[in-house]
């Protein structure tokens, strides 16, 4: 069957005796922004190199529109790649940087200058063409870099941390600007990051990575709203969610009731195979759905009250010894030290079984709607 | 008023910095500067090892320039050298540390072993050629005579007499080659791995990246090979004596001869300032004209992030 997009089978790599990647398999839609997200270490550059070609895989196979691409030469797979230093040729003036490739592989030079002519217009950079790359900004810098990508006009763009070496306000301007460059190119894009904000407002779907394996591949929200894992669940997010350990009481087929400090909750799931009751689970909830109330199920003692302005971000030990993170209005006067008793409500939580696995969650219709939106092309949702 | 000495006297430092630099000072001074002025000096005068002094004004140089043939052929045997010795150790050390470049085992032995040269006396080096070159003896007519031919008289005849001092110099390129092998491991590797996803090939990536990345280094081989052909004294010395029918009597060893065999200080010296000039104007001018082709890395003012 032939498939737009990118399909990956069962890849792995090491190096010497360690192994980066473990087993991916991936299938990522024509014209989709994915992102692929971790923490460093995980695997996610190593996964974006064996796609470009610059890595050799050892084990596994890796489609590009129907097509197998796994052995062929970086040069030969529709592919261009913007890398997170730009890797500009310093001694070329951007003209050159952009043309280099295109001229030695023999294209035309009117060809190539009225592709160089568009992605200058479409960058915003045709006054910078004569210019050597020293005498640009660093964001100047990572529309050459990109430019030199798009003239390849290329199936997919690889681009490793392309804005992580940008100062803070810069990387959200260019952030809006590779979003509206993707809706207009409408190339598949995979973009590797290590930071989330630029995943979920970026993506259509965000791999994300741990330890050489897929731990999540879904849309942004989905990730949030529905980790499939404690790993996801503490990496999307921020603060990260609270974990609090809690046994089995009861459970039905869509339903289960736990015990936590003294208390019973019962969380209703999606249907869900049994869990064995004998072991234990982890009970999760973000730090803005834990309420202040007088009338909560745990109680604790703020250690410490960390004041931002619209929020607060309250560290609470619980009577337990369990350190959790409540997150309140900017105004609640909750200071160091006071005695407060938390409220969980049971729809706000998530229930990860011993391995770490997480019970199929239950959402309101409203959040179910939303994660359920279409995002980006060829989407069947 | 208070402001205004305030500002003056932080102006002035007094002596501490000065004292700081001292060392480099005393040294540049007492070693470089001093011996360069004394020499010149002596240039203008006829200063034999013993006996009278006296001052000739400019007859060493005019004596040097129009009756004195020696002085026209050394150089000549000089340039030719040099133009020789020059690209041919820069090509040899750029090759060398390319492949020496190349990740894989064993890269560390084979660099040891291409500097070893560069460490090893000089002398014992020409001991080791004399015996490589010897014409009956020798390893490499031996080498030869395993491929059915008959080797020359390397360092008895004149027509190969600077080829085998070519060679014997060209082994100390170990230096060089550090040099540019240094400058390879510098250049960022995703420059090349951005040529192979836009499909450059090898060639281009050596002709249109490395080369231009490395051309500071070049530049600097280049003027350094340069300033070592115009000053070749030690391998010559020893190795041929400048012979065959002087056919390797370099520049610096007539002025060897000037001033340790023939007791003339002030024409020796005056020989060494015409070298100095002629390495100045050279340096100059390749200096002059690597603007062209030499790129260098580091930010422009103004630039950076943003």
């Amino acid at each position: 069957m032939r498939l737009a997009g990118l399909r990956i089978s069962k890849l792995r790599k090491s190096f010497g005796t360690v192994d980066v990647l473990k087993g991916i398999d991936l299938e990522i839609r024509d014209g989709e922004f994915v992102s692929f997200l971790g923490p460093s270490g995980c695997g996610k550059s190593t996964l974006l190199r064996c796609i470009a070609g610059l890595e050799d895989l050892t084990e596994g196979v890796i489609h590009l529109d129907g097509r197998e691409i796994t052995d062929l030469p970086s040069a030969k797979r529709d592919i261009a790649m913007v890398f997170q230093n730009y890797a500009l040729y310093p001694h070329m003036n951007v003209r050159k940087n952009m043309a280099f490739g295109l001229s030695l592989n023999g294209m035309p030079a009117a060809e190539i200058d009225a592709r160089v002519r568009d992605a200058a217009e479409t960058l915003r950079i045709t006054e910078l063409l004569d210019r050597k790359p020293r005498a640009l900004s660093g964001g100047q810098r990572q529309r050459v870099a990109i430019g030199r990508a798009i003239v390849r006009k290329p199936k997919l763009f690889l681009l490793d941390e392309p804005l992580s070496n940008l100062d803070a306000s810069l990387r959200v301007t260019m952030r809006a600007e590779l979003s509206a460059l993707h809706d207009r190119l409408g190339v598949t894009m995979i973009y590797v990051t290590h930071d989330q904000v630029e995943a979920m407002t970026l993506s259509n779907r965000v791999v994300v990575l741990d330890k050489g394996r897929v731990a999540q591949f879904g849309r942004p929200l989905e990730l949030f709203h529905r980790p499939a894992n404690l790993f996801v669940a503490g990496f999307i997010g921020s603060p990260q969610m609270n974990f609090l350990p809690a046994k089995i009481e009861e459970q039905t087929a869509d339903s289960i009731t736990i015990s936590l400090n003294g208390t019973t909750l019962t969380i209703p799931t999606l249907g869900h195979a049994p869990v064995d009751p004998a072991r234990p689970v982890t009970l999760g909830i973000r730090p803005d759905r834990l309420q202040l109330a007088e009338d909560g199920q745990l109680s604790g003692t703020i250690r410490l009250a960390e004041r931002l302005g619209t929020e607060n971000h309250l560290h609470i030990d619980l009577s337990t010894g369990d350190p959790v993170v409540v997150i309140t209005d900017g105004t609640h006067p909750a200071r160091a030290r006071d005695q407060v008793r938390l409220r969980i409500s049971p729809a706000d939580t998530h229930v990860f079984d011993a391995d770490g696995r997480a019970l199929p969650r239950k959402l309101d219709p409203a959040t179910e709607a939303l994660i359920s939106e279409p995002q980006g092309p060829a989407d069947p949702a | 008023m208070t402001d205004a000495r305030r500002i003056s006297s932080r102006r002035r430092p007094g002596i501490a910095p000065w004292l700081f630099i001292s060392p480099w000072i005393l040294g540049f001074f007492l070693f470089t500067l001093g011996p360069m002025v004394f020499s010149l000096i002596m240039s203008l005068h006829d200063w034999p090892v013993v006996g009278e002094r006296k001052f000739i004004w400019f007859d060493n140089y005019s004596t040097m320039l129009t009756q004195d043939p020696r002085f026209w052929e050394s150089l000549g045997i000089t340039v030719k050298f040099a133009l020789i010795f020059v690209p041919l150790n820069i090509a040899l050390s750029f090759l060398l540390a390319v492949l020496l470049n190349v990740k894989v085992h064993g890269t560390a032995l084979f660099r040891t072993a291409f500097y070893l040269p560069s460490i090893i006396s000089g002398v014992a080096l020409v001991m080791i050629w004399k015996w490589i070159y010897s014409k009956d003896y020798g390893l490499l007519n031996y080498g030869l005579s395993l491929l059915g031919v008959d080797g020359p008289n390397w360092l008895g005849d004149p027509h190969w007499s600077i080829l085998a001092i070519i060679i014997a110099s060209l082994w100390g390129l170990g230096g060089t080659m550090l040099i540019l092998l240094a400058g390879l491991q510098s250049i960022p590797k995703e420059l090349y791995e951005a040529a192979r996803v836009s499909g450059v090939p090898a060639w281009a990536q050596t002709v249109y990246i490395t080369i231009p990345m490395l051309s500071p280094m070049l530049l600097f081989t280049f003027i350094t090979s340069l300033i070592s052909a115009f000053q070749q004294l030690t391998i010559a010395l020893l190795l041929t004596k400048g012979g065959p029918l002087n056919s390797t009597y370099f520049f610096a060893m007539y002025i060897y001869d000037n001033a340790f065999k023939f007791h003339d200080m002030g024409y020796a010296a005056a020989m060494s300032w015409v070298m100095f000039l002629i390495i100045l104007t050279l340096s100059m001018l390749v200096l002059k004209y690597s603007a062209a082709w030499v790129h260098y890395e580091g930010e422009a003012k103004g630039g950076g992030n943003g």
